[in-house]
């Protein structure tokens, strides 16, 4: 992918259209004094390179609001200003890296009777990640939410920055620890566009297991860990045994249970086990035999519907305007999918349905994964079915030259975005990650906007955005 | 659901058996706690889970624990929501600079006695983020530490033994 160049006029012209509606915003980064847009048209990419002038660079998030917290970003970690830009507050910088004490933050004003705030945060009472939510409520009745999150930026992109791409692969692979398969792959994807090479047909269909494992195994722990929201611990012990036999028979496969650093530039690191595919089919007989009870018991709950149903509801025109990926997006009918939509190896090869649902509430989220489970189980057979045999994999030449890759691949909750420059010498010279939470967490103080706070929790973790993976 | 609830009841049980106690961890904890401390907390310890800056993939097996596999309540261990109901306080991640103070304010919160567990890689020294500019450092750089579970992320099995070690060590210097 080559970055088109444009001037002040071009850039603006794709930001008008963007306000339109008639691309979606992939993200925005910023390289060496020039800031990149990735733009969605149907199903083709484009990438945009504006080169800052005096470290300005004409706002997107002016007219198109989900790019606003991207702008944040990159006057934090790069210095680089966004003229015209409606919201100037600093976002992953909390004012201490350079030792100082922590900065004061304005949080958005809400006027009116009887109206009271409620801190949450950054230390939650579950084993959760850290981020501070900001209620104003009227009673029970939320009027408004504000995110103020960062607490976990541990400055990915900068450490990446010279690092080889062993080291780098492992920073991509803990960028966000329940994608870390997702992360990897796109990584690898991304240096292997750069390099104009390709992974062998065995790795490419090894990572396409790997990813439905990750994807099998977070997707039992979310439908568990909502209904356990919702006081129905029943459904979340019977997952979490589902959940510990997926990581078991990964575990089996390629001897790490979330098969970090599995996959690498090239190809993947660990060919499957010879026991593999034998736990593999009994993981699959297993799941079969369980999983179906689960949903009916699910469907068949009056006190757990009365809890999901209408609750959180993601309006369709907020997920397409944002370019909301998984579940949140398509549980608000958003019918897009990066292994289908911006279709990479050996996916094109694969049969598997997107399922999509328009109501947009927890509900919805959840039967979203309900059918990726089977719609996972159902690859993983198939990939079973088709492995090639082969090396698995590629040796890397380096070019000898700076060379730009981008790529993507689908997490569990949604597309992720992994675009690098490599220097001459074959190490990173800029890599930018964006997570899937990017376009996921601003939808979330829409979603809990008139609902009680006692159901924040659940419209929460029917979203399960990363704060890892958005704070790098 | 009462034909899965009958199931529970008729079918082996899942949960296995308790690992045995991790020496090298029973050697650290041997040297950091307090003995008077360990003989008025006995065999019960409340947990509170921080992460100051983890990639999430620790707090993946820190749940396990809780699966039918694991069970950690059988040993008298608990997950609470407070650092004020807690014994323990077991800190995942590399402490970010954003997070520092966070942690520093549950630690301060966590009434005496107390320890702190650190779990994972990142949490001993860093681990892959070390040396960054938003990295504070490992979690004994910022609140003093009484034992470390290592791994990346550390299995539900090794923190079991872990954790294990934690109440042996208790145990031990109670005779």
């Amino acid at each position: 992918m080559t970055r088109t160049h444009v001037t002040e006029q071009g850039w603006n012209e794709a930001v008008g259209r963007l306000a339109g509606g008639h691309v979606t915003l992939l993200s925005l980064w910023a390289d060496a004094g020039n800031v990149l847009m990735a733009l969605l048209e149907g199903d083709d990419v484009r990438l945009l390179n504006y080169a800052c002038v005096g470290g300005r660079y004409p706002s997107v998030g002016a007219q198109h609001p989900p790019a606003i917290r991207l702008e944040r970003a990159i006057r934090d970690l790069h210095g680089l200003e966004a003229a015209g830009a409606p919201d100037t507050r600093p976002w992953l910088d909390h004012g201490v890296w350079r030792g100082k004490a922590r900065a004061p933050y304005d949080f958005l004003p809400a006027d009116g009777e009887g109206l009271h705030q409620i801190p949450v945060g950054p230390v939650h009472a579950g084993i959760i990640e850290p981020g501070h939510f900001r209620f104003t409520a009227n009673g029970e009745h939320v009027v408004r939410l504000e995110e103020r999150l960062g607490y976990v930026h541990k400055g990915i992109e900068k450490l990446m920055e010279g690092a080889s791409l062993d080291a780098a692969a492992k920073l991509a692979g803990r960028t966000s620890g329940d994608s870390s398969v997702a992360y990897s792959n796109a990584f690898a994807l991304a240096v292997e566009t750069a390099l104009q090479i390709k992974a062998p047909p065995r790795a490419q269909y090894l990572r396409a297991l790997m990813a439905e494992l990750e994807r099998l195994a977070n997707h039992f722990g979310d439908i568990g860990a909502i209904c356990n929201d919702a006081a129905f611990a029943l459904i979340h012990a019977q997952t979490g045994v589902l959940r510990e036999r997926v990581l078991r028979a990964a575990q089996v496969c390629f001897g790490h249970r979330l098969m970090m650093d599995m996959i690498v530039p090239g190809g993947v690191a660990h060919d499957l086990a010879q026991e593999g595919p034998g736990a593999l089919r009994a993981l699959l007989v297993e799941v079969r035999k369980r999983f179906p009870r689960l949903i009916e018991l699910y469907d068949n709950t009056a006190s757990l519907q009365d809890r999901t149903v209408n609750t959180g509801v993601v309006r369709g025109d907020y997920a397409r305007q944002f370019g909301a990926g998984g579940f949140v997006g398509r549980a608000s009918g958003r019918d897009f999918d990066a292994r289908r939509n911006l279709v990479y190896s050996p996916y094109d090869a694969l049969k598997f349905d997107v399922p999509v649902l328009e109501a947009g509430d927890v509900n919805a989220r959840v039967w979203v994964r309900i059918r990726e489970v089977e719609q996972s189980l159902a690859l993983i057979e198939q990939i079973l079915e088709r492995l090639p045999g082969g090396p698995i994999l590629a040796v890397l030449e380096g070019k000898g030259a700076s060379c730009e890759g981008l790529a993507f691949a689908e997490s569990f909750r949604g597309d992720l975005l992994v675009w690098l420059r490599l220097d001459d010498g074959g190490k990173i010279a800029r890599c930018h990650l964006r997570d899937a939470s990017w376009f996921q967490w601003p939808l979330l103080e829409a979603a809990i906007d008139g609902n009680i706070v006692a159901d924040f929790p659940l419209c929460n973790k029917s979203f399960n955005c990363s704060y890892s993976g958005h704070d790098l | 659901m009462r034909r899965t609830l009958f199931e529970n009841m008729t079918h082996k049980v899942l949960t296995e058996k308790a690992p045995a106690p991790d020496e090298a961890a029973l050697a650290e904890l041997a040297a950091n706690v307090n003995r008077t401390a360990r003989a008025k907390l006995g065999r019960s310890l409340s947990i509170r889970q921080v992460d100051a800056g983890s990639c999430n993939g620790c707090e993946l097996e820190i749940h396990a624990l809780n699966n039918a596999f694991y069970d950690l309540e059988r040993f008298g261990l608990h997950f609470v929501a407070s650092p004020r109901h807690a014994d323990v306080l077991m800190v995942t991640g590399p402490v970010t600079k954003n997070m520092r103070e966070a942690l520093e304010r549950t630690y301060n919160a966590t009434p005496d006695p107390k320890w702190v567990v650190a779990v994972g890689a990142c949490a001993a020294d860093g681990g892959v983020f070390a040396g960054s500019y938003a990295v504070a450092g490992g979690v004994k750089d910022v609140i003093p530490v009484d034992l470390h579970i290592r791994g990346c992320p550390p299995t539900p099995y090794e923190l079991l033994k872990g954790l294990v070690s934690l109440l042996e060590g208790f145990g031990r210097s109670r005779r």
